[in-house]
């Protein structure tokens, strides 16, 4: 297959500076989705909301589920690595053994044939 | 009219074997009529046809139009629209093959009125899609492809078993409504479980799809989950324990998607996640939850398959896909990165995006049923989804460090088929009417309400900045090269080392018995040896005297006996 048209090539010093190069744009990104959080926090105080479900009357129910949720699945998925994860080879290793095996029996039914 | 009426699979069959038989450009156009024509003969057959064959004695009907298979209809010649646009640059007959008999296996078996149709296009759609994975010629590929054919082959015979044991049970093949009591119904209910994914069945899609090609992944995202979908929706529409089964599906695989590297795999997890919102819906059983959940299923199709397009064109041009090895493409690919971020939106369920009404229909569905531990379970995994598809994906892949690749935007083909997707995900989501229009249960939901759009919004939104908290602080796990265990770990290396095992002992086993066996032939063969070497006393020459001697004393001795006997 054509999969790999790579044509990675290391960049130059000189190359033209992109939008998130300059750390102010980063700096503008963080600071825009903190005021996009305020202002929502603060809009539960303002709008009326219907609600299906008592616990939907706690202010601010959703952004802390949203964001107590968040950090505990990270860190609970992180926790996960510590008995889930493998070497990328892991499986492979076990393929070579898998084909070391019929050699073996391979050799032993070469030994029976001519003792 | 002007076109025969064809069963929707039809069309796709007869531009295989024309495809089959060209080549160069006429291969596309025969590729890009195949969809289109399709659609048209769809568009032509009227609701409540059916088509019956009696066979032997056995009522067959392989061909039942209605609301639920046409909606699912379109959506199949959607998807292969827009999937063929996006393989136009594929010279791969195999894969080209395979994706048009995928699809039509894939509309037969959505259009099948009866169990025994049903199962010939099952298999047809396991045959045919196991290819896309081998077409990636690799070792790797080869072997997750045996793996991935041995489940659905697997599936498939799960569903046939059911079928006898439901053909005897109830005396009809009839493909309908089923309660979930006797044999029949409970093998049915599993064959459609492995192909929807359902938990610890499910690794047969995080396993086989990354290891598709860059085109393949993206038909297989469309299909066949989509038809178990389908077939849960038609046979066990309001099945208590689906809410469950779906309810876990949306939980598990968001944790794994946080630690996967290779973001293709990330999608397949985050597919799991999402079709638990269908199989929840299904399992609620009310018509705005189905409504939710085959919405849900058309969305579906149309922003996975955005992300996997996106993943796929990084692929294809940079040759990697793990999320340790990349970073930093927005900086050439901007196209891709746009197209991908409308994608993950659409995923996440921002409003104005596709996702967001379907979603809600299930969440809404959910709470006036009184599911409330099921709703926190789905609000928890609308976090975990935005966390992993909507922020890891293209985070790692066009933003966070630069890995100083710089590869271009893919060919037009490929943006030409994000951006009908991404165009779709957008239309949905500002006029939901264009696609609610079509679902199959009447039930009037109104998805744009303030406390909504407002709930959903906080909810991304301080998933986000938990994200962004976690960065800062450097508790984001980082992106490592390795692999994960999941079940498929108990086929793949313990099944396989009890077996390694096993067959060490029937070996020496084996070993043992012969060299008993040939102890006891060269002692036997000692024993002959003894009598009959040279000197012994079998092989003794003997003289003539000696042989006359012996003649005269068996004469004596029968003369003698003669005497007596008279």
């Amino acid at each position: 297959m054509t999969q790999k048209k790579a044509m990675p090539s290391k960049v130059g010093a000189q190359e033209k500076k992109y939008l998130f190069d300059k750390p102010e744009n980063v700096r503008r990104v963080i600071g825009l989705l903190a005021g996009i959080c305020i202002l929502l926090f603060a809009l539960d105080f303002v709008l009326h909301r219907h609600s299906s479900h008592p616990w939907e009357h706690i202010p601010g129910f959703y952004a802390f589920y949203g964001f107590i949720g968040c950090v505990l699945l990270v860190i609970v998925a992180k926790w996960m690595r510590i008995f889930l994860k493998r070497p990328p080879d892991y499986y492979l290793k076990e393929k070579q053994g898998d084909e070391t095996n019929p050699e073996q029996t391979g050799k032993a039914g070469g030994k029976d044939v001519a003792p | 009219m002007w076109l025969p009426e064809l069963p929707p699979f039809m069309p796709f069959m007869i531009i295989a074997l024309f495809v089959f038989f060209s080549r160069g450009p006429l291969v596309t156009v025969l590729m890009l009529a195949a969809p289109l024509w399709g659609a048209l003969n769809l568009w032509q057959l009227e609701q409540g046809l059916l088509w019956q064959v009696t066979l032997v004695d056995l009522q067959l009907m392989p061909l039942r139009v209605d609301k639920l298979s046409t909606f699912f209809g379109y959506l199949f010649h959607l998807a292969s629209f827009f999937c063929i646009v996006y393989a136009l640059h594929v010279r791969d007959k195999v894969q080209q093959l395979a994706c048009l008999l995928y699809t039509a296996a894939a509309l037969g078996a959505v259009f099948s009125g009866d169990l025994l149709s049903l199962f010939i296009f099952w298999e047809m759609m396991a045959l045919s899609s196991v290819f896309l994975i081998w077409a990636r010629r690799s070792a790797d590929s080869y072997a997750s492809g045996l793996r991935y054919l041995a489940y659905q082959v697997i599936s498939g015979l799960l569903l046939l078993l059911g079928t006898l044991f439901y053909w005897q049970e109830h005396g009809s093949l009839a493909f309908t409504y089923m309660s979930l009591q006797g044999t029949g119904a409970w093998l049915i209910f599993f064959a459609f479980g492995i192909k929807c994914a359902f938990p610890m069945l499910h690794t047969w899609l995080t396993d086989g799809y990354p290891n598709a090609t860059a085109s393949g992944t993206v038909f297989l995202s469309a299909f066949t989950t989509k038809v178990a979908v389908y077939g849960l929706a038609r046979g066990f529409p309001g099945s208590e324990i689906l809410i469950y089964i779906g309810a876990v599906m949306t939980c598990f695989p968001i944790f794994y998607a946080v630690i996967e590297n290779d973001l293709r795999q990330v999608l397949a997890y985050s597919l799991i996640n999402q079709l638990g919102f269908m199989v929840v819906g299904i399992g609620i059983g009310t018509e705005l939850a189905l409504n939710g959940a085959v919405a849900h299923a058309f969305n579906d199709v149309l922003f996975k398959g955005l992300l996997f397009m996106s993943m796929g064109a990084v692929l294809q041009m940079t040759g990697r896909i793990n999320g340790s090895e990349l970073g930093g493409l927005y900086k050439t690919m901007p196209k891709t990165t746009l197209l991908c971020l409308v994608g993950a939106a659409s995923i996440s369920a921002f409003p104005l995006f596709n996702g967001f009404v379907s979603k809600s229909m299930v969440m809404t569905a959910a709470l006036n049923q009184g599911h409330e531990w099921i709703w926190l379970a789905l609000l928890f995994a609308s976090a975990g989804v935005f966390h992993h598809a909507g922020i890891k994906i293209p985070y790692f892949a066009f933003f966070a460090h630069d890995s100083g690749i710089r590869s271009q935007d893919p060919p037009n083909n490929m943006l030409l088929a994000m951006v009908i997707a991404a165009t779709l995900c957008l239309a949905i989501g500002i006029y939901p009417n264009l696609l609610y229009q079509l679902l199959p249960f009447t039930s009037a939901y109104q998805p744009y309400d303030v406390s909504h759009v407002l709930a959903q919004t906080q909810l991304l939104c301080f998933a986000a900045l938990a994200f962004l908290w976690l960065n800062l602080k450097g508790l984001y796990p980082p992106e490592l090269p390795s692999v994960n265990l999941d079940v498929d770990w108990f086929y793949r290396r313990l099944l396989a080392n009890v077996w390694s095992k096993l067959s060490n002992i029937i070996w020496q086993t084996d070993q043992h018995i012969r060299q008993v066996f040939l102890a006891k032939l060269k002692q036997l063969l000692a024993l002959v040896a003894k009598y009959h070497r040279p000197s012994g006393i079998l092989a003794r020459a003997q003289t003539v005297g000696n042989m006359a001697l012996w003649i005269a004393i068996l004469l004596a001795c029968s003369l003698g006996l003669s005497f007596i006997g008279l």
